[in-house]
């Protein structure tokens, strides 16, 4: 591993003058050159340079290292969200190849440092990561390699039942509890010699009195109200040894550390996209590049089948807000509008794009990007279309092209990245000690197989039943796995926050 | 230095290794390895290696893509559309199945370690050694390019030192002709051993699909086995029904014959090529052979005990006969030559009545480590 030297030190020196022009914001950039089985590595170790011991990086490494080999795949550039940013540069790559990833470097250098969702991450993870690194290899030479790779495993199974708005409240505890609200138990009176007829106090003193009890015994119940940062509550509650609690909070401060790359994936890539195609086209290109350049380009932009290309969707966005912002095609009045002549005929040469861009740059996400942004008419000049598969073919259909069907699937996939909403519901169900937790179903089921594996893990971790409410065809069920064998039961209704 | 990665890799291989070893039997027992194999490499699906999650499911596979066409146009594979539409963000990865790529070696040692096997010990060795070339000693000429300089050095170090003219505030060492050595060769007998397969398969109308694919999986395995235990071996394929024929590979695992069967016409066909190509001076001869034990007449079955008797044995390391049991056959000619050959050290016999008896079988043709 080297920093840049020479000729691509002098690009990296160009290309940050024009990222300087246009107004990108980064950390200090640095650039590395590696070697192919180099770049393997750190991208198996998910763009970090030491990571804990785990056979899934092995794993990955071998895929990518074959994928190489095999010509189906090639790693262009890496990029990890870290003050300074590093970035890897594959040695060997033709020198508009390096020109392009320095460019699209630059652009995820930018969202990183200025998009709000990466804000509360922690910019010094290479040292966290091999910090962490360091403690689970201690505790492997202490308990095996064999014990804490097992247990790492089980923390692995359910690092994504964490809670994505975490990272923004100011205590994680949960708020006090308000103070006795109005009372409610009372009917509408509007005639006051009724009250007593209408509203019988030893009635309402019941009632109340049954409430207060309700509250009083949900002030006892563990978590106070239904809790999405499993992982968080296990550390808290679950009866591990100091080294396994350990563990556990490293994965899970791993996980909240990725989590803002895969909740703005599209906006990330599309950003970036913009940026290299914009300083590439306008700034660094040389005419005897355009071809290298178009082609390299138009393979990151190209839609595979059964792939949606987040760099495409991305980069179309940014360009269609970009264009709606400087002609004025927003706002009351645009969208109001019927006549079809005067809209396409619309610019009221506002010049506000570029601005417009940085802004949405700075405070969306993936899922209030697309709610936001996508409209019909870019929907329809894109020739969005959803598909299903033909149940008697096998094959992928286009199934439609109405533009709700489309954005509403846009949605769901993106919806939590398209992780189930699982929470913690009760720590001590039927007080018994047994962990109870609630899918919150939305439309969708979960991997039946998957479930129960999971649930596996999760008694290895509370070393008592665990269930899970969750919805199987339209019925509400129950998985339960008592240690030694999984269960799936009726339930009168299905589990809602 | 060994790079982290390395170690996550050879762990993540031992995994595999583990996996591979505790469903060594379903493998086996199911056969879609063969149709997995590579050049060297087996591809073996592993769900189980995956890291299970809470994912959300569902069989309907939607969602959304870019492009032309009309509603009900596919939009995967071969088609007018033009770019082709797109999965989920999130989905993909619990629907790709997990397959890992293991080596044949790797797969004989599995196997190997798994059932118990024994090393193979070669025969003949002697006879079969080729000479091989090596740089590893020393003469005093030579062309220049192969002089070594360290050798050089050292004579000259020596010389100087024993003459006097070495002056260690000095230390210029300068050597002269006689001081010059030259890097050779020394030719060493390296031994390598020729072994040859002949699977011979009855083909006659009362092995069925089912029995074949037994054969065919049985095949595949011992194949790897003999595969890891010689460098280069060769294969031969015979097929008969009353009579028999060598056939190549592919139509050895295809065909299906029908008509009577005459055993013995593939155990002449056999003693033939022996005697052709394969002299058992010079060779490992492994020869198997797979029937439902539906022989024509006591006539022809006691021709093909003495053919074994005086010749197939003799020359081979193991004659293996595998009687895969069928609904049609009497499953007389094991019982026969078990009867008058049993003892033999050679013979190997072993009776599979179904797919799950494969596995034993294996292991009951390739325990004698011959």
């Amino acid at each position: 591993m080297a920093p840049v030297t020479g000729e691509l030190r002098d690009l990296q020196a160009e290309i940050q003058g024009y990222a300087d022009e246009f107004g990108l914001e980064y950390f200090t950039q640095v650039f590395e050159v590696v070697d192919y089985e180099q770049m393997c590595e750190i991208a198996a170790y998910g763009g970090f340079p030491v990571r804990y011991p785990h056979w899934r990086y092995g794993m990955e490494y071998d895929h990518l290292v074959k994928s190489h080999t095999y010509g189906l795949s090639k790693i262009y550039e890496l990029v990890i969200n870290t003050d300074p940013c590093y970035a890897y540069l594959l040695e060997g790559n033709s020198f508009t190849d390096q020109k392009l990833v320095m460019c699209h470097v630059y652009g995820h250098n930018d969202f990183f440092r200025n998009n709000t969702f990466f804000g509360p991450t922690d910019r010094r993870m290479i040292d966290v990561m091999a910090n962490n690194a360091s403690r689970v290899r201690r505790y492997m030479d202490r308990h095996g390699v064999v014990a804490v790779e097992s247990f790492i495993d089980v923390c692995l199974s359910i690092d994504n039942l964490i809670d994505p708005w975490a990272p923004f409240r100011s205590s994680h505890s949960a708020p006090v509890e308000g103070e006795e609200e109005e009372d409610g138990h009372r009917l509408r009176n509007v005639r006051g010699y009724l009250e007593d007829y209408i509203n019988p106090p030893e009635l309402i003193a019941k009632q109340r009195e049954k409430a207060r009890a309700e509250k009083e015994a949900s002030k006892r119940k563990v978590p106070r109200r239904p809790e999405r940062d499993v992982l968080g509550f296990l550390m808290q509650h679950a009866p591990l040894e100091a080294w396994e609690a350990d563990v556990l909070g490293i994965i899970r401060e791993e996980a909240y550390y990725f989590l803002p790359q895969m909740q703005t994936k599209i906006m990330n890539e599309g950003w970036a996209s913009y940026w290299h195609s914009k300083l590439m086209t306008e700034r660094a290109l040389r005419d005897s590049e355009v071809i290298d350049y178009a082609e390299a380009c138009a393979g990151v932009m190209s839609m595979a089948p059964g792939q949606l290309n987040p760099y495409k969707i991305g980069i179309e966005l940014f360009r269609d807000i970009e264009r709606r912002w400087d002609m004025g095609r927003f706002g009351a009045e645009w969208e109001s509008c019927d006549d079809l002549r005067a809209k396409a005929e619309w610019d009221l040469q506002l010049g506000r794009g570029r601005e417009k861009i940085f802004e949405v740059r700075r405070l969306y996400n993936d899922v209030t990007f697309i709610d936001e942004f996508f409209t019909l008419d870019f929907a329809r000049e894109l020739k969005f279309f959803t598909f299903q598969e033909n149940r008697r073919t096998g094959r992928l259909e286009i199934e439609s092209r109405e533009f709700e069907k489309i954005k509403g699937q846009l949605l769901s996939m993106l919806t939590n990245f398209g992780q189930p909403f699982i929470y913690v519901v009760d720590a001590n169900h039927l007080n018994r000690g047994e962990l109870l937790l609630g899918h919150r179903h939305e439309g969708k089921d979960l991997k039946i197989d998957y479930a129960r594996d999971t649930l596996r893990n999760l008694e290895r971790i509370w070393r008592r039943p665990v269930s899970i409410l969750t919805v199987v065809d339209d019925k509400p069920k129950r998985v339960r796995y008592d240690g030694s064998e999984v269960t799936i039961s009726d339930e009168p209704a299905a589990f809602k926050v | 230095m060994i790079s982290r990665i390395d170690k996550d890799h050879s762990r993540f291989r031992e995994i595999v290794r583990g996996k591979i070893r505790k469903n060594l039997r379903k493998y086996i027992s199911r056969g879609d390895l063969m149709s997995r194999k590579g050049k060297d490499t087996v591809s073996i699906p592993m769900p189980q290696i995956d890291i299970p999650r809470f994912t959300l499911g569902g069989n309907d596979k939607n969602g959304v893509g870019q492009g032309e066409g009309e509603p009900g146009d596919p939009i995967d594979g071969e088609g007018e559309q033009g770019q082709g539409g797109a999965g989920k963000a999130g989905e993909g990865e619990g629907d790709k199945s997990l397959e890992v790529e293991v080596t044949l070696d790797e797969l004989a040692e599995i196997l190997g370690e798994e059932l118990g096997l024994p090393r193979i010990e070669p025969k003949g060795s002697d006879a079969l050694d080729t000479k091989k070339d090596r740089y590893v000693s020393l003469r005093t000429t030579g062309p220049e390019s192969l002089r070594s300089f360290k050798a050089t050095f050292k004579r000259a170090l020596r010389r100087q030192v024993a003459s006097g003219t070495y002056q260690p505030g000095r230390p210029i060492i300068v050597p002269v002709r006689e001081d010059r050595r030259y890097r050779s060769w020394r030719t060493e007998p390296r031994p390598q051993s020729n072994a040859v397969i002949i699977y011979m398969m009855d083909v006659s109308g009362s092995m069925g699909d089912e029995q074949k694919e037994i054969v065919r999986i049985e095949s595949f395995w011992i194949d790897t086995w003999l595969r890891s235990q010689y460098s280069g071996l060769e294969s031969r394929y015979i097929i008969h029904d009353a009579t028999a024929r060598l056939v190549e590979r592919e139509v050895f695992f295809r065909t299906r014959e029908s008509g009577g069967t005459m055993i013995s016409s593939a155990y002449k066909v056999c003693a033939e090529l022996i005697e052709k190509e394969f002299s058992p001076e010079a060779w490992n001869i492994y020869a198997f052979h797979f029937s439902d034990g539906d022989n024509w007449s006591v006539d022809d079955t006691s021709t093909c005990i003495n053919l074994l008797r005086n010749v197939l044995l003799p020359a081979c390391n193991q004659f293996g006969y595998g009687q895969v049991e069928s609904p049609y056959g009497s499953g007389q000619f094991i019982k026969d030559i078990r009867n008058t050959l049993g003892e033999h050290e050679k013979l190997v016999t072993s009776e599979i009545t179904s797919k799950d008896d494969i596995m034993d079988s294996i292991k009951e043709f390739l325990k004698g480590g011959r």
